[in-house]
């Protein structure tokens, strides 16, 4: 019995190098994530400028052996300023997917086991849902101020919604199987049941979802920042770079074509890692992916 | 439908009211003394309690009056539909250029699973996925605008000017948005599709003579279709969020840059009335959908 759970069990099909052959879009997607936070997070080692340093004379010069990426308006590295940028990119990712998934996966067991939360919870929910993303995100920054902590909760709220309600269509299915019917019928406390037994059932799911949540804000963020409604234009995230070389894209269309480059790996490096984790942990839902 | 605008109204209202900012104090500028802008505040109802405001939001509300936009001069029903051909048609064409490869795609990429040409398929839906729309807009302006010269690179020539010219302007942020939104769209088709094609009615439709496109085209996407609407829908309904971004990069005088613009000048009625008018699109599409599913499949019956 022991032995068929742990052939069964999610967690232990990782086990073994075979894995990195079997899963390959799964290590192509982790390997890009990984590749981009460590040369985000070494920033200060392998960029070749100080990313605010301005040099007048090199303004909107071509991708050179001296500037890799070019330089923007002001003359400085984009380069540089894209690593350092990719930090505070990744940060916010990081930070929405921790923060809508702590929500969203709490409203969601609530939603879902308790039946009479259900109909207020999801009706609230979608009520949010029902305004498009980046104006909901556009008017909570507003209301908050532009700020990167405040581009982080705005992102977070808009994306609690869609967490939550992943997690409620999870729980469903879980609170209708026998093992909760048994630890119920022993007597469990609800909290004991949704916490020890729907929850930990739940992470394949909560984790495909978080990558997903990941992947969306860093884009939202960009385009956030884009449209000047995310932080202001001197604080280098990938979106405000990009929204810098904007009025030079006929001149200088390297200042928006290298970060919105690594923008698409380190999205695709997600997408890539959500996708196949969701392939293994449910091969039913091979392809199915929610909005 | 009805409980969930009331909420959208509400949250809305909330919201837009929390914002820093004072609407008569944008409007009149730095120099304006602090009489004028209490006078101001005082005609635009501003100084009234949230609560007070929001009933009277209501009110107007279901008398069926949005309100009146105190930047633009004009009712909030008269702006919308004054911005609405451009976001109307641009979405119209992007849902079928996204259908249109959605749907291809995801056929091929079914017929031909598990080969390299289903794995293209799928990747070039992901990397559709990964793209952001703004970037793409701007790549799709300097190649097809600025170096090749085929399209305008920005603006728009509303429809009274002549189709051929209507369709230039928006042919490249259609383009855009129907490749971004696309990805979805085949995924679900490839995946509802695999569910019908090795089922036995498909076995014996080609059994008995019937040519491959006849069966993949009648039979098996005839039986793949539900799924594939819904996403249609629901693509539907996210398509006026990117069209705030593509509209903005491409300078079209649509919703979707009204949207923004009133946001960022706190204009209460204008941005409550398009959040309203979204959000009864967005409802009213996924009304339609449920009312297509029983018209498509004589099995699904509503009470």
């Amino acid at each position: 019995m022991i032995d068929m759970e742990e052939k069964n069990s999610f967690f232990s099909r990782f086990k073994g190098l075979r894995f990195i052959f079997k899963y390959r879009s799964m290590t192509i997607g982790l390997a890009l994530v990984t590749f981009l936070l460590l040369v985000s997070l070494l920033a200060t080692l392998l960029s070749t400028h100080n990313p605010t340093f301005k040099d007048p004379s090199n303004r909107l010069s071509p991708p050179s052996r001296e500037y890799f990426f070019g330089t923007d308006n002001l003359g400085e590295d984009v380069y540089s300023r894209t690593l350092y940028g990719g930090r505070l990119s990744f940060l916010t990712g990081f930070s929405v997917m921790f923060i809508s998934g702590f929500l969203g996966t709490l409203l969601g067991l609530m939603a879902g086991y308790f039946r009479r939360l259900d109909f207020v919870i999801m009706r609230i929910l979608d009520g949010f849902m029902a305004f498009p993303p980046i104006l909901l995100a556009i008017a909570l920054t507003a209301v908050l101020g532009g700020r990167l902590s405040n581009v982080i909760i705005a992102l977070s709220i808009v994306y609690t919604p869609s967490f939550a309600r992943v997690i409620r269509s999870v729980v469903l299915i879980i609170r209708e199987t026998e093992y909760v019917e048994a630890s119920k019928a022993i007597g469990a406390s609800s909290l004991r049941i949704i916490f020890w037994h729907i929850l930990p059932n739940s992470f394949a799911p909560i984790i495909v979802q978080g990558s997903y949540i990941f992947a969306q804000a860093v884009i939202l963020e960009a385009a956030l920042s884009f449209l000047g409604a995310g932080v202001p234009p001197w604080i280098p995230t990938w979106g405000s770079i990009m929204s810098g070389g904007r009025p030079y894209m006929t001149v200088a269309p390297w200042i928006i074509f290298f970060p919105g480059i690594v923008v698409i790996l380190a999205v695709l490096g997600l997408n890539f890692f959500g996708d196949s984790l969701r392939d293994i942990s449910d091969p039913k839902l091979r392809g199915v992916r929610s909005m | 439908m009805v409980p969930v605008l009331l909420i959208v109204g509400f949250v809305g209202f909330l919201l837009l009211n929390l914002i820093p900012g004072d609407p008569a104090l944008v409007m009149l500028g730095p120099e304006a003394t602090l009489d004028q802008v209490n006078k101001l505040r005082a005609e635009l109802g501003l100084n009234l309690p949230v609560y007070l405001r929001l009933i009277y939001w209501y009110g107007r509300l279901f008398r069926g009056d949005l309100g009146y936009s105190i930047f633009l001069s004009r009712p909030v029903f008269q702006a919308i539909l004054e911005r609405l051909q451009p976001t109307l048609l641009l979405t119209i064409f992007s849902l079928i250029i996204a259908s249109a490869i959605g749907i291809t795609s995801g056929i091929i990429a079914a017929l031909k699973r598990g080969t390299w040409i289903d794995r293209v398929a799928t990747s070039l839906s992901v990397f559709g996925l990964s793209i952001p729309s703004f970037w793409l807009s701007l790549i799709l302006i300097i190649i097809f605008g600025v170096w090749i010269k085929w399209f305008p690179v920005a603006g728009y020539t509303p429809l009274k000017d002549g189709f051929l010219k209507t369709f230039r302007t928006l042919a490249l942020p259609s383009l855009t948005l129907g490749f971004v939104s696309s990805a979805f769209i085949s995924r679900i088709t490839r995946s509802s599709m695999l569910e019908v094609i090795n089922q036995d009615y498909i076995k014996v439709a080609r059994a008995k003579g019937l040519s491959y496109g006849k069966v993949i085209l009648k039979h098996a996407l005839r039986n793949a279709i539900l799924p594939i609407i819904t996403v249609i829908g629901l693509t539907l309904g996210n398509l006026l969020s990117g069209a705030v971004i593509v509209e903005t990069v491409f300078a079209l005088p649509g919703i979707g840059q009204l949207a923004l613009s009133s946001i960022l000048r706190r204009d209460y009625s204008l941005t409550q009335g398009i959040l309203l008018f979204t959000a009864t699109v967005f409802v009213l599409v996924n009304l339609l959908v449920d009312i297509l599913y029983a018209f498509l499949d004589p099995r699904i019956k509503y009470d």
